[in-house]
C-alpha cells in the first residue's frame, strides 16, 4: 500500500455506471498495481482507472499489456512482490488469460478481480450473461455477484480483505452484470477513504510466497509424479480446498464489518427474501433479483406465499446456508443466466439439486433459464417463474429448463 | 415511479442525456435508475435510453416498456422506430423537430406534448446537430418534473465537459427551455 495519504478528496457520492462504480472502489482499495486491457462490456471500468490514474485520483502503479495473458502474469509477479493488485476482464478476455486464471489460485495470491460478466461466443454476442463467469465456477477462484451498483463498489472493498485474508488466501472474481449493472447508473456512496484503509490495512499477499529477495525461495517447483510429490501436491490441494471453506466464514465476518462501520449491509452468502412463512421460492443471482424481488412482492399482494433467496456467495458454495434456506420451502425455483450444457440445466440449479440432497426429505425443483445475451428479466417474467414453482409445488413438475426469454418480442 | 424512454439516433448523446437527467434527478433527492438500451454503437443509428425515477429505492434494473414519457432527440427517428410502442395513458412526448403539432401523428395516449426545433438551436450553437442538453431543457420546460437549475449543476458536474463546451450546453439548456411550446390535448369524449 502506498505510504502517501489520499492525492485528492473523494465525494461522499457519485452518479455512475457499474463499470465507473467498481473503479471507485478500486480507487479507495488503493493497490499497488492495477493492469487492465479493455474488452466489452468492460472497457469503460478501464477507462474510468485511466482517467482516475491520470488525474491523481487513483495513487497505482497502471500497466499497460498487450493482452489479457500479459494483465494476469504481470500481476501475479506483482503479488508474489508484495502487491495489492487489481484487474477486471469479461468474456473473451477471461478465455484469453486462462492460463495464469488457472495458476493465480493454486499459488494462493490474494488477486481481485472484476469480472463483468458476458455471454460466451457463439452466437457472436457482446452482451451480458453469466457464461463467462459460470465457466471458471469450478477453478478455484472465489466468486461473488453483485445486484446493485451500489453493491459492486462496496464488495470491490470487501474483496481486497477477504482475498487477503490469512486463512483464505485466494483471488476472487467480483461479478457484476454486463448490460444491466455495468452500464446501469444509480446513485452511489463512497465510503469515507480513511475509513476504507483503516478496514483494509496493509496489503498483505506474499507472507506465504514471495519473489524477494531477502527470502530467496524457489517460486511453485514441479510438485507431484507420484510418491511423496504426489502426497505433497494432494496436500496442496486440500489446503486450497480448506481456503475455501474458511472464505465463507470470512466473508460472513467481512461482510458484517463493513456494515458496522460504513452503515451499508449486503448479505454475505444468501439472501433470504420474505421466506418466513414462504411455500415457495425462487432462487436467483446477479442484477435479476431486484425485478425477482419486486415480483415476489406482487404474488404476496395477490395471496401467494412466495420468497426468494438469492445467491451472492457462489464460489465457495454455502451449502450450510442453502440447506437452512430451503428448508423452510415445499419447492424451489432456479433462474440461471447460464446454462450447463452437461446437464441441459443451470448450473446453479445443479447446486440446488445437490444442496435438496442434503435435506430430509425431496421438494421439487424447477431450473429457469433466463437474461442471456443482454435479454431482460422482468417482473413478468419472475411472475411466471413463480406461477411455475407453484404449480411445481402442486405436482406439475417441468421435467426440461423452463427458457423465460424464448418467446420475448 | 415515472418511467422515461428516450430516442435518439447515435452521436447525439441520447445515452448521456439520460445520464445528466439521472444526475439532476439523484440532486432533488429522487431515487434513479438509467439504463441504455444495448446496441453496436454507430453515428446515425437509432438508440435509446431507460430512465426511471421514484421517492422510494428502485430494485428493478430493467429495461422500459411502459413509459409515461417519450422524450425524442432526433426529429427523424419517428419515421426509424414506433417511439410510442407501450407508452401509458395520459403520456408526455418531448420532440425535437420544426413540425408543428397538428403534423405530427400522436396517439391518443399522448395528452402532452413539448415541441423544440433542437436541431435549428443546435446549429445555431455547435454548429453540429447535437440536441441532447437543448432537448433536457425541453423536458424540464415540458414537466416541471426537474429543476433547470438541477440540470445546470449535473453538466456542471460532468467531467467530460469544460470551458467553451460546457458554456455551450449551458446555453443549451436554457435556450431548449425557453424555446419549447407545450401543448395539452384534449382527451376524446368517451364514445
Amino acid at each position: 500500500m502506498s505510504a502517501l495519504p489520499q492525492a485528492k478528496t473523494l465525494p461522499g457520492h457519485v452518479v455512475c455506471d457499474g463499470n465507473e462504480a467498481a473503479a471507485w472502489g478500486v480507487v479507495l482499495s488503493r493497490p499497488d498495481m492495477v493492469a487492465v486491457y479493455p474488452i466489452t462490456p468492460q472497457t469503460s471500468l478501464v477507462e474510468a482507472l485511466a482517467q482516475f490514474a491520470a488525474d491523481g485520483t487513483l495513487d497505482t502503479e497502471m500497466v499497460e499489456a498487450e493482452g489479457e495473458h500479459s494483465v494476469l502474469s504481470v500481476l501475479q509477479g506483482a503479488c508474489l512482490a508484495g502487491a495489492r493488485t487489481y484487474t477486471a476482464t469479461s468474456g473473451p478476455g477471461l478465455a484469453f488469460m486462462f492460463e495464469p486464471y488457472l495458476r493465480a489460485p493454486g499459488l494462493r495470491l490474494p488477486m481481485v478481480m472484476s469480472l463483468v460478466t458476458r455471454d460466451t461466443l457463439s452466437p457472436q454476442c457482446v452482451w451480458g450473461g453469466h457464461q463467462d463467469a459460470m465457466s471458471v465456477r469450478d477453478v478455484g477462484w472465489i466468486q461473488v455477484y453483485c445486484e446493485s451498483v451500489q453493491e459492486i463498489l462496496d464488495t470491490v472493498i470487501m474483496a481486497f480483505r477477504i482475498a487477503e485474508h490469512r486463512d483464505v488466501m485466494l483471488p476472487i472474481n467480483v461479478c457484476h452484470d454486463g448490460n444491466y449493472l455495468s452500464f446501469g447508473v444509480c446513485r452511489v456512496d463512497l465510503p469515507d477513504a480513511a475509513g476504507v484503509d483503516a478496514f483494509l490495512g496493509k496489503a498483505d499477499t506474499n507472507w506465504h510466497v514471495a519473489l524477494d529477495p531477502d527470502r530467496p525461495m524457489g517460486v511453485d517447483p514441479l510438485t507431484g509424479g507420484g510418491g511423496p510429490g504426489a502426497a505433497l501436491f494432494a496436500r496442496y490441494r486440500k489446503g486450497h480446498c480448506r481456503g475455501m471453506q474458511n472464505a465463507l466464514q470470512v466473508i460472513v465476518d467481512t461482510h458484517r464489518d463493513f456494515g458496522d462501520r460504513f452503515g451499508r449491509r449486503h448479505a454475505p452468502l444468501l439472501e433470504e427474501y420474505r421466506l418466513d412463512d414462504a411455500e415457495y421460492a425462487i432462487v436467483t443471482i446477479g442484477s435479476m433479483t431486484g425485478a425477482a424481488k419486486d415480483a415476489v412482492d406482487e404474488a404476496r399482494c395477490a395471496g401467494q406465499r412466495a420468497g426468494l433467496i438469492k445467491v451472492k456467495t457462489y464460489r465457495p458454495f454455502p451449502l450450510q446456508a442453502m440447506v437452512q434456506a430451503l428448508a423452510r420451502v415445499k419447492a424451489v425455483g432456479v433462474v440461471d443466466r447460464s446454462v450447463s450444457f452437461g446437464w441441459n440445466a443451470g448450473p446453479v440449479f445443479q447446486d440446488v439439486l445437490g444442496t435438496l440432497a442434503m435435506l430430509p426429505q425431496r421438494i421439487p425443483a424447477v431450473s429457469f433459464i433466463g437474461g442471456l445475451a443482454g435479454a431482460d428479466l422482468t417482473p413478468g417474467h419472475f411472475a411466471r417463474a413463480l406461477e411455475t414453482t407453484a404449480q411445481a409445488l402442486a405436482g406439475a413438475v417441468p421435467i426440461a429448463p423452463v427458457w423465460l426469454n424464448e418467446n420475448d418480442r | 415511479m415515472y418511467e422515461i424512454r428516450l430516442h435518439g439516433r447515435g452521436g447525439q448523446g441520447t445515452v448521456m442525456a439520460a445520464n445528466l437527467l439521472a444526475r439532476a434527478l439523484v440532486e432533488e433527492g429522487k431515487h434513479v435508475v438509467a439504463i441504455p438500451a444495448f446496441g453496436f454503437e454507430r453515428r446515425g443509428a437509432p438508440v435509446a435510453a431507460f430512465l426511471r425515477f421514484d421517492d422510494a429505492p428502485i430494485r428493478r434494473m430493467t429495461n422500459i416498456y411502459e413509459p409515461d414519457c417519450v422524450i425524442c432527440i432526433d426529429p427523424t427517428v419517428p419515421r426509424a422506430v414506433n417511439v410510442f410502442d407501450g407508452v401509458r395513458p395520459d403520456a408526455t412526448l418531448v420532440q425535437a423537430g420544426r413540425r408543428a403539432l397538428g403534423e405530427l401523428s400522436v396517439p391518443e395516449r399522448v395528452a402532452r406534448v413539448g415541441l423544440c426545433d433542437a436541431v435549428g438551436v443546435a446549429l445555431q450553437i455547435f454548429r453540429r446537430p447535437i440536441t441532447n442538453t437543448i432537448m433536457l431543457g425541453a423536458f424540464a420546460r415540458t414537466t416541471g418534473l426537474v429543476k433547470l437549475d438541477s440540470l445546470r449543476e449535473a453538466l456542471r458536474a460532468e467531467g467530460a465537459l469544460r470551458d467553451a463546451a460546457l458554456e455551450q450546453n449551458l446555453a443549451a439548456l436554457a435556450r431548449g427551455y425557453d424555446e419549447t411550446e407545450v401543448h395539452l390535448i384534449e382527451r376524446r369524449a368517451a364514445a
